[in-house]
């Protein structure tokens, strides 16, 4: 079970060049398998094109209290990149005057930025329709300081979307740590007694299933059924939808699947399974992603690859959203993850 | 010609049989994915039946398959064992049951 990050252990892929690197080279470079701009040419889709600003998704800082084997920021408790609160008043500012309508908090865990509390309550003013807190369940009984969370998030009605890879607490420990499953329910019920994920609650309950090795996600409503029916029978749980989300050919993911010889095979698995109708709706047509230190990003995944907004606009500080509607998309291969299968996005699949 | 029989890389190439007999080819694969939708059983359990005839019938492309399906399905590796110990209960069964052939033949021919 991993301990530190791949930063931490000063691992070759924590240098976002070397990914980029292995991500063009090998069946790539020698044309074995398309690249991914070729592969989207092939249905006039290139150079894909970002839209008006739909979801803006911020993300806090890349500490984390765990550190889950296929995770694609590299986050741990080792990570002390944080949002200050310099920056978060620079986000705020755009918050207020975007017409986006879905503010979306990620991480690391994102309750453990100090400034976490003050941020939500200034944003919640804002009126967004819908505020996402992505929650890893965990931290919410890591520590008693964290255990009003649901009735904090209650407060500022919260839109939680958390991680949860199996209903087992076998194949959810394997992938995020000893005793993960055990603490997931506990805080699901936590969450359950306030009035999240209930039918009908207005209060929203999401779970986000990624596998929990080299394979693609199954059918996410299929998926769907048989958390709900597994959550409810053997815990009383209940939530409302299921996002399933493909993992990401980077960071640690990445790691994993070349120390397991899996890298080729899921590239395959990726390009075989690549879908033209996903392709319209990929997230980084409706979405930016802003750094803990204020960069902006076409998505989280290009976030941790360092992979910056191709727009005269690069800081949240300098927003501007004429500027960036219309820019276009960085891509790698890594964006096969996107357009696999049904497709997948941090809202799930898109086709 | 390859060195070996199996290649699993051939598997991803199963789709190229239509291409020496169109008609048949894709006969069979829209009989193929028929087979394996919902219906009266689901999905799920079609794709763990799947994987124990793969194991029967000792065919290295299907278990490649199911095992990868199964997975995408959520299904866990103790349901996936539990299937194979069906298809082996079956296989020893069938050649058990044929003891009672056995038994009748000495019965008959013993004094």
């Amino acid at each position: 079970m991993l301990s530190k990050s791949l930063k931490r252990r000063e691992s070759e892929l924590a240098n976002t060049k070397r990914q980029l690197e292995i991500l063009s080279n090998g069946i790539f470079q020698d044309g074995e398998l398309p690249k991914f701009n070729d592969k989207i040419a092939e249905s006039q889709q290139f150079p894909l094109k970002a839209n008006l600003l739909e979801i803006l998704q911020i993300n806090v800082g890349y500490m984390c209290n765990q550190v889950c084997e296929h995770c694609h920021v590299d986050a741990g408790p080792d990570r002390k990149e944080i949002m200050t609160r310099e920056t978060m008043l620079q986000c705020l500012e755009v918050i207020k005057k975007t017409g986006a309508h879905t503010l979306d908090l990620t991480g690391g865990a994102p309750e453990m930025n100090p400034n976490f509390r003050w941020f939500v309550e200034e944003a919640a003013k804002a009126g967004i329709k819908d505020f996402i807190v992505r929650s890893n369940l965990t931290i919410i009984r890591a520590n008693k300081k964290y255990h009003d969370l649901p009735e904090f998030f209650k407060k500022h009605n919260i839109h939680v979307v958390s991680s949860m890879p199996h209903w087992t607490r076998g194949k959810t420990d394997k992938q995020r740590g000893d005793g993960v499953f055990d603490k997931s329910i506990q805080a699901l019920k936590d969450l359950n007694a306030v009035g999240y994920g209930i039918p009908d609650s207005p209060l929203k309950l999401d779970l986000v299933y990624n596998p929990s090795g080299a394979f693609l996600p199954g059918d996410q409503a299929s998926l769907e059924k048989e958390f709900k029916k597994a959550l409810l029978e053997d815990f009383n749980i209940q939530f409302h939808n299921l996002f399933a989300i493909t993992n990401l050919p980077i960071s640690r993911f990445l790691d994993y699947l070349i120390a397991s010889e899996n890298y080729e095979d899921y590239m395959y698995q990726l390009v075989d399974a690549f879908n033209p109708a996903a392709v319209a709706n990929v997230m980084c047509t409706n979405t930016l992603s802003v750094s803990w230190d204020g960069y902006l990003y076409d998505c989280d995944f290009n976030q941790m690859l360092n992979l910056k907004v191709n727009s005269k606009v690069k800081h949240i500080k300098d927003y501007n959203e004429a500027l960036l509607t219309g820019r276009t998309v960085v891509t790698s291969q890594h964006c096969y993850g996107c357009t696999a299968g049904a497709g997948s996005s941090c809202q799930g699949v898109v086709a | 010609m390859a060195k070996t029989y199996y290649d699993p890389a051939d598997l991803r190439k199963f789709g190229k049989i239509t291409e020496w007999n169109e008609e048949l080819g894709t006969k069979f694969f829209d009989y193929y994915n028929s087979v394996f939708e919902e219906g009266h059983l689901s999905a799920r359990e079609k794709s763990l039946i799947a994987l124990a005839v793969a194991h029967t019938i000792q065919c290295p492309y299907c278990i490649d398959a199911y095992t990868g399906d199964g997975l995408q399905r959520g299904i866990t590796k103790e349901e996936m064992m539990e299937s194979l110990h069906v298809a082996g209960a079956i296989r020893g069964g069938a050649s058990l049951v044929h003891g009672v052939q056995m038994m009748n033949k000495v019965n008959k021919l013993e004094m």
